[in-house]
């Protein structure tokens, strides 16, 4: 079978798997954020925790619950991460201070960046206790906040928008969690290793000597895909074999990564009542993956055919195309793993994986990221196409009004503004300039995709850049900070800006939103922000690299 | 924002405790619980599919390792050369001159064959260790490996057709050949 036809099929294959699961995995995350009855499991927890689950929060306690909960997440990370020489396995991992904070905010943002490699900074200790938890509570936090919109925008003349411990909890224990726990024993079957062992010393057949690492990778590489994480448990991420042994657990790895978040449309549709307004956004978000899959296989398959065969930093068992399919899936949503090194890739696959970012990771995002930053891109959709042909801009009966367009129009200029100021000030800083591997666009490229990277909470990198230095460490772990809890904050202002709205009925001025004119609108929308806010720094970075 | 500094105390209150529970269930409890089912009902998987000869671990069938000398296959060129205490590829960009040098040195270096090298021959993988070569890599080096050892190629030759490896399912993935499968396949045809 030929490369193309294999690649095809691959791609049909998780296209009609992720089509599939779709359906039953959307009605259920519905119901999990719907229900009256709490299991006995959480019911434990709010005891425990002192939390009443039958309270509800204004927008305002909601974030405060959010922020603490972060802000304390944050402070246990760092601890661990900075006294991880002292604690039990320590195996003589350890980070500087800075990259202890680089890392500490890393993974509570769900980006998931590394300035450290695993098999030296990370001790089993942190791994687990420290960097596994964050896997799973970032992401239940941006379903929190995703679910946040959606009753927004179906409840009316409402103060609260939900109880954050209740929805952190549910999303944890109902979803998160065993569908962890099924996809680790799948990767561990198929190879990915799980053990205490540590690293030790082999004699080869040859002769030679070679480390063999341990760890409890399957546990942890589960929910680093599920919950679009993506920090690795070694340096070479699910490039390592024993991270992601053959090319069925590379296909399986990236349908954990996009399974939730294209899940999440078919929710929203369901709570809104109606399910071809699911469909609208699903349109919008697999009109974005496939067509950025195409650009980036294009680029590394048209690469492929000179002498080097695109297989710089790509591995044997994934090849070109697996590896495309990986890069892009890992860039449109949050996760940030990677399989093979975008920096050694063409000029347009390497500035493909970039765009994708720098869109937003609304295709289909991350968990809970995707369908609020999507929300967020319908709001804008509805209020420009109702400035053009002078409708009230509305979306399910709430008006578009003035602060709701101003609290939007915040959320998505956030990220943007984070990457051009933060690439700007590094390309005046000498030591950040030193940093960079390549030369001329490419060494640009490096730097903008570091900080698209971390404002937009990726965490994959162009890696060739020496990000271990506290100039860089600070900044980026600004960066992810400011690029995840600043759109948060607004989006939550919005939310409890839509609940206490009235519904409107719809009337004959009002655009139906579940069309695919208006899934088109709103692909339109995602582009122009995208090319009138990135399109100079792509042009001096990877374009000028291609031409 | 008009919060009573109370309700902040009390979120953060909830927060620490929140956390120390899930602590408990997603920092212990899941991992120890992943990680029982692997001792019990995949040790092999589980502890890295360790190989072993004459009773003794001589690696993992994952990790490839470095081989000189002309009586073994030769994996890929790897930025770290297979330690294995570390992974990672070069990062360089196509084009790079640092890049080029170095594929102008794996040409010299593999010697009459240098100009035949396919792509995986001539570039570093990601991870720095790539347990496979492709099969036009491995049918190259079928002469050499046979000339050294005093084999017939044909017999060489059956090795390697024997430990190529197909797609998944004729689709999922590329042919590859595991180059330390092959080599202790070779050392024992040698005895």
């Amino acid at each position: 079978m030929s490369d193309a036809s294999a690649g095809l099929l691959t791609i049909g294959l998780l296209a009609a798997a992720v089509a599939v699961v779709h359906v039953p995995l959307g009605n259920y995350l519905a119901w999990v954020f719907t229900s009256e009855r709490d299991l006995r499991v959480e019911r434990a927890i709010y005891r425990v925790t002192g939390i009443n689950s039958r309270s509800e929060q204004s927008w305002r306690t909601y974030a405060v619950a959010l922020g603490a909960f972060s802000a304390v997440s944050v402070l246990w990370l760092l601890a661990l991460v900075v006294a991880q020489p002292h604690l039990p396995l320590a195996r003589g991992a350890e980070q500087s201070l800075t990259t202890a904070v680089n890392t500490a905010v890393s993974f509570v943002t769900n980006t998931n960046w590394q300035d450290y490699a695993g098999e030296d900074g990370a001790s089993p200790v942190v791994q687990t206790i420290g960097l596994t938890i964050q896997n799973f509570v970032s992401a239940a936090v941006g379903l929190a906040v995703a679910l946040t919109v959606i009753r927004g925008l179906t409840r009316s003349g409402a103060r609260t928008i939900g109880n954050f411990w209740v929805d952190l909890t549910r999303g944890v224990v109902r979803v998160l969690l065993p569908l962890a726990f099924v996809g680790a024993l799948v990767l561990l079957a198929g190879g990915v290793i799980e053990n205490l062992n540590a690293a030790h010393t082999i004699t080869t057949i040859a002769g030679r000597h070679q480390t063999i690492q341990g760890g409890l990778v399957a546990s942890q590489e589960a929910i680093k895909e599920l919950g679009t994480n993506g920090g690795g448990y070694f340096n070479a991420n699910s490039a390592h074999p024993f991270e992601n042994p053959n090319a069925v657990t590379n296909l399986i790895e990236i349908f954990l990564m996009l399974v939730i978040p294209f899940s999440l449309p078919r929710t929203y549709g369901r709570l809104v009542g109606d399910r071809r307004q699911g469909y609208a956004v699903l349109g919008f978000m697999a009109t974005l993956w496939t067509g950025m899959l195409a650009v980036i296989t294009w680029a590394q398959v048209h690469a492929a055919s000179g002498p080097l065969g695109a297989m710089e930093g790509v591995e044997v068992r994934f090849g070109v195309w697996n590896s495309a399919l990986f890069a892009n899936s890992t860039t449109s949503t949050s996760t940030g793993a990677v399989d093979s090194l975008h920096e050694s890739y063409s000029a347009i696959g390497g500035g493909g994986a970039l765009v994708n970012m720098a869109v937003g990771e609304v295709s289909p995002g991350g968990v809970g990221s995707g369908l609020y930053g999507a929300l967020v891109l319908a709001i804008l959709a509805v209020f420009i196409a109702g400035l053009m042909v002078g409708r009230t801009p509305q979306l399910l009966g709430k008006t578009i009004g003035r602060k709701e367009i101003t609290l939007a129009a915040l959320a998505t200029v956030v990220s943007p503004a984070l990457v051009l100021i933060g690439t700007g000030t590094a390309l005046a800083v000498p030591v950040a300039r030193g940093a960079i591997l390549a030369h001329g666009p490419h060494g640009l490229t490096e730097l903008l995709y570091a900080f698209t990277s971390a404002a937009n909470n990726n965490g994959s990198a162009f890696a060739g850049l020496s990000a271990t230095q506290p100039f860089l460490n600070l900044t980026l772990a600004a960066a992810m900070a400011l690029g995840r809890f600043v759109p948060i904050a607004l989006i939550l202002a919005l939310a409890g800006s839509l609940a206490a709205q009235r519904r409107q009925g719809s009337t004959e001025g009002s655009m139906p939103t579940h069309t695919p004119l208006f899934t088109g609108l709103m692909v339109g929308v995602a582009v122009l922000v995208t090319g009138l806010t990135f399109l100079p720094a792509l042009a001096l970075g990877p374009l000028a690299e291609a031409l | 924002m008009s919060l009573r500094p109370s309700a902040l105390g009390r979120q953060t209150s909830a927060a620490v405790k929140m956390l120390l529970v899930l602590t408990l269930v997603l920092g212990i409890g899941y991992p120890a619980l992943v990680w029982s089912v692997g001792r019990l009902a995949l040790p092999g998987q589980a502890g890295g599919s360790l190989v072993s000869a004459s009773g003794r671990v001589v690696g993992s069938s994952l990790i490839g390792q470095q081989w000189n000398g002309p009586q073994w296959f030769h994996g890929r060129p790897s930025a770290s050369d297979y330690a294995g205490n570390t992974s990672g590829g070069s990062n360089l960009p196509p084009g790079d001159p640092r890049l080029t040098r170095q594929v102008q040195a794996r040409r010299a270096a593999a010697g009459p064959i240098g100009n035949q090298l396919p792509p995986d021959a001539l570039t570093a993988s990601a991870s720095g260790l790539d347990p496979h070569i492709s099969p036009a890599y491995a049918r190259l080096q079928i002469e050499r490996v046979a000339a050294a050892r005093h084999l017939p190629i044909k017999v060489v030759r059956h090795l390697v057709d024997a430990h190529t490896q197909p797609r998944t399912l004729g689709f999922i993935g590329e042919p590859r050949v595991n180059v330390l499968e092959l080599n202790l396949a070779l050392e024992h045809q040698a005895r």
